[in-house]
């Protein structure tokens, strides 16, 4: 049985008697104490968070925080389908170029003003300079207008079908409305206000970076009537206050939870599930049942991977279930899927011939051979220091071997990775041809939203395919506002990034979060969002 | 005195100008770009290179530099590319951690290994001298981190008497800050014990044998007295001379130590800010250090003379 964390006050007292002289205990009232609601959840994110604007990065532990304090206009929901949410209506004219957007009653900033059109609008056009999707979007708008303080349209230059699914957009960059006076920031220069209308309002005052980021109930929050599903519906908190604990050592998340001095862990590593699995006072949620995917990008512009049929005989080397074991392990929180969109989504297709899923060696030495490969070492990039993403390189090291490639592989700290991947020099004078990565499966759903799909060339994600076919067939998915043709598009769209081995997919994961036996109401999204969440 | 203090002081305008020059170079040759660490992991590299063209990282390195140092002639250190604070008000927020770590580990080091080292060159040879000696050894040799997860695992998890983290400011609960030091000072304080007591020991041993130590026993002065007032007095200036030199290895572990406990010190935030390529607070940060370590060694040269009057300057 655990015992009470705090040594008693006597015993202590006896030890540090001669400090108690000197320091004069004093102690300083805290709002936590104040909290009205008294119930106070510390929460341990991921990673730690250094950037308060959602929009000028697309870390996740920002983008959480942008739904503790802001709200947005639409939401996905937990069947992944996109509902309402500051907006009470909705319409779209007949030939689906002007979009109506009526915003509900009782919206309101922290500071009371309610909140208008005049704030949509920028807000739409900041996240729009910024975001894969906002930019795809703001492609096909002619115009935004205020038609009263609580109607905006947006006119449209030819249909798009996907302005439900932008506005929506559950994970980085997210659509967070912001007052006008913030969001007219540049978006490339970091806002300074932390005022939104959110169901939780951050103090700045309390809140030390590197230390914690405190939140507190917005009591003046109007919820939705709906109950909560996903990211939509109703944001009624449950507690008076959230406490962000900035917490970098996973071990110490773990044993921190287990003596009850947090309440939950965003997603601690898979080695030490075991532990909490079996300490009595913790639970293990499956928050985000979309997960991840693990991603291994080429790059297109240097040789041998400029050639696409070296691409392609990588693609066929590849064995997901490896990679799974070696970075995962346990396989109730790994799938092997040769869907580029997310196994259990709409657009999700398996990879023709078992690509991806089963190997196929010879076919991947004849394509080499056809393809004249040199045998120049292939310079692959090791991080070392995310632990999910250490155990990818090796794996791709041998299998790659297995497939008659030759590698090299360097290991470095993600930073340097992050900053080598942007060069586009040859991988002997400091570039590279190939990387891992993860993703939110919740971010590449769709050709759209994927950033992994576009090849504009330089203007893509590191790696910089080129293919005026595939931009041809996103762009047609984009403008199709029929469902079921945009699913066969989609289709079109992975065969294409098959065909054109334009990146390999390499495993769909799930990392539960931990949680405290008394944390009721973890909401299942893509997202770890605190409204809802009890705290008996 | 004044006269040499004045000296000291000049010459750490040198000591300053080489590290800032050192540090500045170093960040900017080696591999790590902040924007692409802003701009997070799905933005392309027309947005990190606007992100770079903002922070001002596309200017040559030269214009860097003299804008730095130009900002830092009038006071103003930078700004975190990270935190949207200045890196001066980033220092003051983790300072209060750090120094409460740097001054437990000294009290609980000194007031330990003193005593410990002193008998162990009373008692030389004897159970005592080899349990403390065996003791520095192992001390010495593990590394902070272990002692520290140790430490959580017998007193915070086990018996459940400690936090296994965090830090409470020292004026909104003072009994809570002492909670959450103990486990801290004790981790960061055992290798600073191993060194210093071997230290005094050696110390102790070699002024024992004077003949100064001789009259006093001769003289019928209690071991206590003989020990502590003559032999522990004429053997301060190497103790103390360790101490400050000590001060340096009190700096490489409270960053290990802050991150083991999850103090929110300036040690975590030199590793953060490491890890994020945030330049303005690494500069500031590793400038800071210098100055103290310059500065606690001009305290400890001028603390020689108050146990050796001999000693002038």
């Amino acid at each position: 049985m655990k015992k009470k964390a705090g040594i008693k006050r006597r015993t202590f007292g006896a030890l540090t008697a001669g400090a108690a002289l000197a320091g004069g205990a004093t102690t300083v009232a805290t709002t936590a104490a104040r909290a009205a609601d008294g119930k106070v959840l510390k929460f341990v994110q991921a990673g730690n968070m250094t950037i308060l604007d959602p929009i000028w990065t697309t870390a996740y532990v920002t983008r959480t925080h942008g739904y503790f304090i802001y709200d947005t206009l639409f939401a996905m929901d937990a069947n992944n389908e996109v509902k309402p949410q500051m907006v009470d209506k909705y319409s779209v004219s007949a030939d689906k170029t002007l979009w109506t957007f009526t915003l509900r009653d009782g919206l309101a900033w922290h500071d009371g003003t309610p909140v208008t059109s005049e704030d949509c609008i920028p807000s739409i056009k900041r996240w729009g300079a910024r975001d894969a999707m906002g930019l795809k979007l703001m492609d096909f708008v002619k115009e935004f207008k205020a038609v009263d303080a609580k109607t905006f349209t947006m006119q449209l230059k030819e249909p798009y079908g996907l302005v439900l699914e932008s506005l929506g957009k559950p994970s980085s960059n997210v659509p967070f409305m912001m007052p006008k006076k913030i969001a007219e920031t540049d978006p490339f220069k970091q806002i300074d206000s932390q005022m939104g209308s959110g169901p939780f309002k951050y103090i700045n005052a309390e809140s030390k970076p590197g230390e914690k980021h405190v939140y507190v109930k917005n009591d003046k929050y109007k919820p939705r009537a709906e109950a909560p599903s996903g990211l939509s519906g109703g944001k009624v908190v449950k507690v008076g206050r959230v406490e962000i604990i900035e917490m970098p050592d996973p071990q110490q998340q773990v044993n921190a939870i287990i003596a009850g001095e947090i309440d939950l862990i965003e997603q601690p590593p898979h080695d030490l599930l075991p532990i909490m699995k079996a300490d009595k006072g913790v639970q293990l949620v499956d928050w985000n049942p979309l997960g991840q995917q693990f991603i291994y990008r080429m790059n297109h512009t240097q040789p041998p991977f400029n050639n696409p049929k070296i691409r392609q005989a990588a693609l066929l080397c590849i064995e997901q279930e490896e990679y799974l074991k070696a970075t995962v392990g346990e396989p109730e929180y790994y799938k092997v899927s040769g869907a580029a969109f997310i196994s259990g989504t709409p657009n999700a297709f398996d990879a023709p011939n078992g690509l991806f899923v089963k190997p196929n060696y010879e076919k991947a030495k004849a394509l080499l051979k056809e393809a004249g490969y040199d045998g120049t070492p292939i310079v692959l990039m090791q991080s070392t220091t995310l632990p999910v993403l250490t155990n990818t390189a090796p794996v791709t090291k041998a299998q790659l071997e297995k497939g008659g490639f030759k590698v090299d592989m360097q290991s470095m700290d993600w930073q340097t990775l992050v900053t080598r991947r942007t060069k586009k020099d040859p991988p002997s004078q400091g570039g590279w041809n190939l990387f891992h990565t993860f993703t939110v499966a919740a971010d590449i759903m769709n050709p759209i939203s994927n950033t992994y799909m576009v090849a504009l060339g330089d203007k893509s994600w590191f790696g910089w395919p080129t293919d005026p076919e595939m931009e041809k067939l996103r762009d047609a998915y984009s403008k199709e506002t029929d469902p079921a043709k945009a699913k066969q598009m989609a289709l079109a769209v992975q065969n294409r990034a098959i065909e054109t081995a334009q990146y390999g997919w390499i495993g769909q994961w799930y990392g539960p979060g931990a949680a405290r036996k008394n944390i009721k109401g973890w909401l299942k999204a893509p997202v770890p969002v605190m409204w809802n969440v009890e705290k008996a | 005195m004044l006269d040499f203090i004045a000296r000291r002081l000049i010459a750490i305008i040198p000591v300053l100008a080489v590290v800032a020059i050192f540090v500045f170079l170093m960040l900017r040759l080696t591999p790590g770009d902040p924007a692409a660490v802003i701009a997070g992991d799905n933005a392309t590299s027309d947005q990190i290179a606007m992100i770079r063209g903002k922070l001002g990282l596309d200017l040559p390195i030269w214009q860097q530099f003299a804008i730095w140092i130009g900002d830092m002639l009038h006071g103003n250190f930078g700004e975190s590319f990270f935190f949207k604070k200045t890196v001066v008000e980033l220092i003051q927020q983790r300072l209060e951690p750090t120094l409460a770590l740097s001054i437990c580990t000294l009290i609980i080091a000194v007031f330990t290994a003193v005593p410990l080292g002193v008998l162990a060159a009373y008692r030389q040879g004897s159970w005592i001298d080899r349990i403390v000696m065996g003791f520095s050894v192992l001390g010495f040799s593990m590394p902070t981190f272990v002692i520290g997860y140790i430490l959580i695992y017998i007193f915070a998890i086990n018996l459940g008497w400690l936090p296994v983290q965090g830090y409470v400011r020292i004026g909104v609960d003072f009994w809570q800050f002492l909670e959450r030091m103990v486990l801290p000072s004790i981790t960061l304080a055992i290798v600073y014990i191993a060194l210093l007591a071997r230290i005094t020991r050696a110390s102790i041993l070699e002024v024992l044998n004077e003949d100064y130590i001789r009259t006093a026993r001769a003289k019928g002065l209690s071991t206590r007295v003989v020990l502590m007032r003559h032999a522990l007095r004429n053997a301060a200036v190497p103790i103390l001379t360790v101490i400050g030199i000590g001060i340096a290895l009190l700096i490489g572990g409270a960053v290990v130590t802050e991150s083991v406990y999850g103090l929110p010190g300036l040690g975590r935030l030199t590793v953060e800010a490491v890890l994020s390529r945030d330049f303005p607070t690494i500069q500031a940060v590793i400038l800071m250090f210098s100055v103290v370590y310059v500065v606690i060694n001009l305290l400890i040269d001028i603390s020689y003379t108050l146990f050796d009057p001999r000693i002038r300057y």
